[in-house]
């Protein structure tokens, strides 16, 4: 079985502040998992705002270098600083989605001119032709078309139509992974599912794996295989989405899953959140623990004398 | 839960558009068409829908800041305050200055926008809420502190710059700037959006128990459904500046009576549930320019020919519950829920 990506120990720390009063920050630290290259699968990424999760992306992407570890995609390492060549290789096998789409658009250009400059770099080519139909393909796999998308502008379409084009660019170089960092928090309820199930007939249809950022466990558990719970930087657990979110074993996972907002007793008014779970929760941060495997696949973190 | 059955606003057929006129090309929005929505003391009353959809203009012209381009055309929207009714869609700046912030409230989305970055928290207190409270210095600060107490802030946030605040801290400072005055009518845009499933619960626990403790009835806007489900007594649905559904929160979740709404709710994914999720395809009109008879009806599943050419009328099909659809009696929950006993099916 040959992989994908693979992150080995990854870690990341910020060094903030000069020479007086100089603060590190641990981003992520031991972050471990990889992903096969057979099965594409939907790897979700789950952690509050600060938990690290959109800075092991951006390593993941190569926009960001580790502090110590390393990130393997199909055995070579992801270096920032390799050359131009081999960074544009790189990044036609990986393509990041992000998170607001009316920011990823310029809104003075038509939306096909960024289509157009990613397929004209990753193509290498000059020729209308081939450039359109590129685009055109890339179009189609999302459920647009070149004929709706040209001349328009993105104010003319709504957040999820434009997130579909953010996700067709994407989609230009065929790569066989796809990094979307919280790609449905900025759009309606009523559209976020269309994206959802899109990523789902990627995996599905595409074979293209997704490594998919979210605060959304419900999402999370709809579409994903597998996932990771960050806490401030820890892996906190790990497994499979559905064995994990059914029944959480770190105490910062029931806490998430408890917060939840859930539709079953709509109107009862019920919103407390158990004061207990929310201390066990805290009392884990800044321990290191270590992560154990269970039975049932997935690694959870404890901590010594608990 | 007991509910004072005191009507606090009476929005009746309110019209409210985008008026613009450049180079002689006059333009119309019909942002708000025709709401007639009524809100009681002591509820917290959600608003659903999605962007575009008109309903932030409904909340401006509810928080009395209407400003050019928007107009209202049409219809009155009258509160019923301690101090006496007024008509905020009619009246001068002078009447609706009284109310301002002692009677009628707003809690802003975004908290960073909201707060003043270069100025310290308990400035920006001093500016929203010196003039309508009346007290000064000493008795100010003790009032202020006081509030912050309530809201689990500490007295140290006055000295502090948003900055230097998180988020969910942020949006208590915006939570508590709009009640310090203790209103009457609280709107609520979206003050959740940016936060963390944490952190959102705990800020809807806090609204919810201030809501409860002053005795102040809220209107909560949000797109998204599942907050509604855990605060809103009632949920209203606008879709393309119409009021399409109105009812009880778990009549609205378990026997919806419009197509929207039904695909609303059904597209919610849930833990434990890996069911096909079906989405809603197509965008929301135009205002500009929005379609003939039923606005729904180019997305809708149920449209017949008579959604097309005449304008459903709101009709009422349960206490508490009125939908605008030709239709809604074909209208069926889209996933299967099972619905607890006590529910109108």
């Amino acid at each position: 079985m040959s992989t994908l990506l693979d992150v080995r120990d990854v870690s990341k720390r910020f060094t903030m502040g000069g020479l007086f009063g100089r603060k590190t920050i641990d981003a992520v630290m031991d972050a471990n998992f990889s992903l096969s290259a057979e099965n594409p699968e939907i790897f979700t990424i789950i952690g509050e705002s600060g938990s690290g999760k959109t800075t092991l992306a951006r390593m993941i992407l190569g926009l960001e270098d580790p502090t110590s570890g390393e990130i393997l995609f199909r055995g070579e390492k992801v270096d920032r600083h390799a050359g131009r060549a081999a960074r544009l290789k790189f990044m036609s096998h990986v393509q990041p989605v992000f998170q607001n789409p009316f920011e990823a658009f310029n809104p003075l250009k038509q939306i096909e001119r960024y289509l157009e400059s990613t397929a004209r770099r990753f193509l290498d080519t000059g020729d209308k032709a081939v450039i359109d139909r590129a685009m055109d393909e890339a179009l189609q796999k999302v459920g647009l078309s070149l004929k709706e998308v040209r001349g328009r502008f993105p104010h003319e379409m709504s957040g999820g139509q434009l997130q579909r084009c953010a996700i067709a660019r994407a989609l230009i170089p065929n790569p066989p992974l796809l990094i979307a960092d919280e790609p449905v928090s900025m759009v309606d309820a009523s559209l976020r599912m269309s994206i959802v199930n899109l990523l789902k007939s990627l995996r599905d249809d595409l074979k293209v794996s997704v490594i998919y950022i979210t605060h959304d466990l419900a999402t999370a558990y709809y579409i994903s295989n597998r996932l990771i719970i960050m806490q401030r930087g820890r892996i906190v657990e790990m497994g499979d989405a559905r064995t994990v979110l059914d029944n959480p074993e770190h105490p910062y996972s029931r806490l998430l899953k408890a917060s939840v907002l859930s539709t079953d007793d709509a109107g009862a008014g019920k919103l407390m959140t158990d004061a207990g779970m929310l201390d066990l929760a805290t009392d884990s941060v800044g321990q290191a623990g270590r992560l154990v495997d269970r039975a049932d696949g997935r690694s959870v973190r404890v901590y010594e004398g608990v | 839960m007991t509910r004072e059955n005191e009507v606090i606003l009476e929005v009746e057929n309110l019209k409210a558009y985008y008026q613009m006129n450049y180079f002689g090309v006059s333009r119309e929005v019909r942002a708000v068409d025709d709401i007639t929505v009524t809100m009681r003391k002591n509820e917290v009353y959600g608003i659903a829908g999605e962007s575009s959809s008109g309903k932030t203009s409904f909340i401006k012209v509810l928080a009395a800041a209407i400003r050019p381009p928007l107009r209202v055309v049409q219809g009155t929207v009258k509160y019923n305050f301690s101090n006496g009714p007024i008509d905020v869609a009619h009246a001068t700046p002078e009447q609706i200055e009284t109310v301002r912030w002692k009677h009628l409230s707003y809690i802003m989305q975004g908290s960073m926008s909201v707060l003043n970055p270069v100025r310290r928290i308990g400035k920006t207190f001093q500016d929203f809420a010196q003039r309508p409270l009346g007290l000064k210095g000493e008795a100010f600060e003790e009032r202020v502190v006081n509030h912050l107490a309530r809201l689990k802030l500490p007295p140290d946030v006055l000295r502090a710059y948003p900055h230097e605040l998180s988020g969910g801290m942020r949006q208590r400072v915006t939570i508590g700037l709009a009640t310090v005055c203790h209103p009457e009518f609280i709107i609520a845009d979206e003050p959740t959006t940016a936060l963390d499933v944490v952190v959102q619960k705990e800020v809807l626990q806090l609204i919810r128990d201030i809501q409860t403790e002053m005795g102040a009835s809220v209107v909560f806007v949000t797109h998204d459904m599942s907050v509604h489900a855990n605060v809103a007594d009632r949920v209203g649905i606008i879709y393309a500046g119409r009021l399409v559904e109105e009812g009880p929160t778990r009549d609205m979740f378990f026997a919806p009576k419009h197509p929207y709404t039904a695909h609303l709710v059904a597209s919610l994914p849930r833990i434990g549930d890996t069911q096909q999720r079906p989405a809603l395809e197509g965008r929301p009109p135009n205002l500009a320019d929005p379609p003939q008879g039923c606005r729904f009806h180019p997305r809708c599943p149920l449209a017949v020919d008579k959604c097309r050419k005449e304008v459903p009328p709101m009709e009422v099909v349960g206490p508490d519950h009125r939908t605008a659809c030709w239709r809604w009696k074909d209208v069926e929950p889209l996933v299967n829920t099972t619905a607890p006993a006590g529910v109108m099916a």
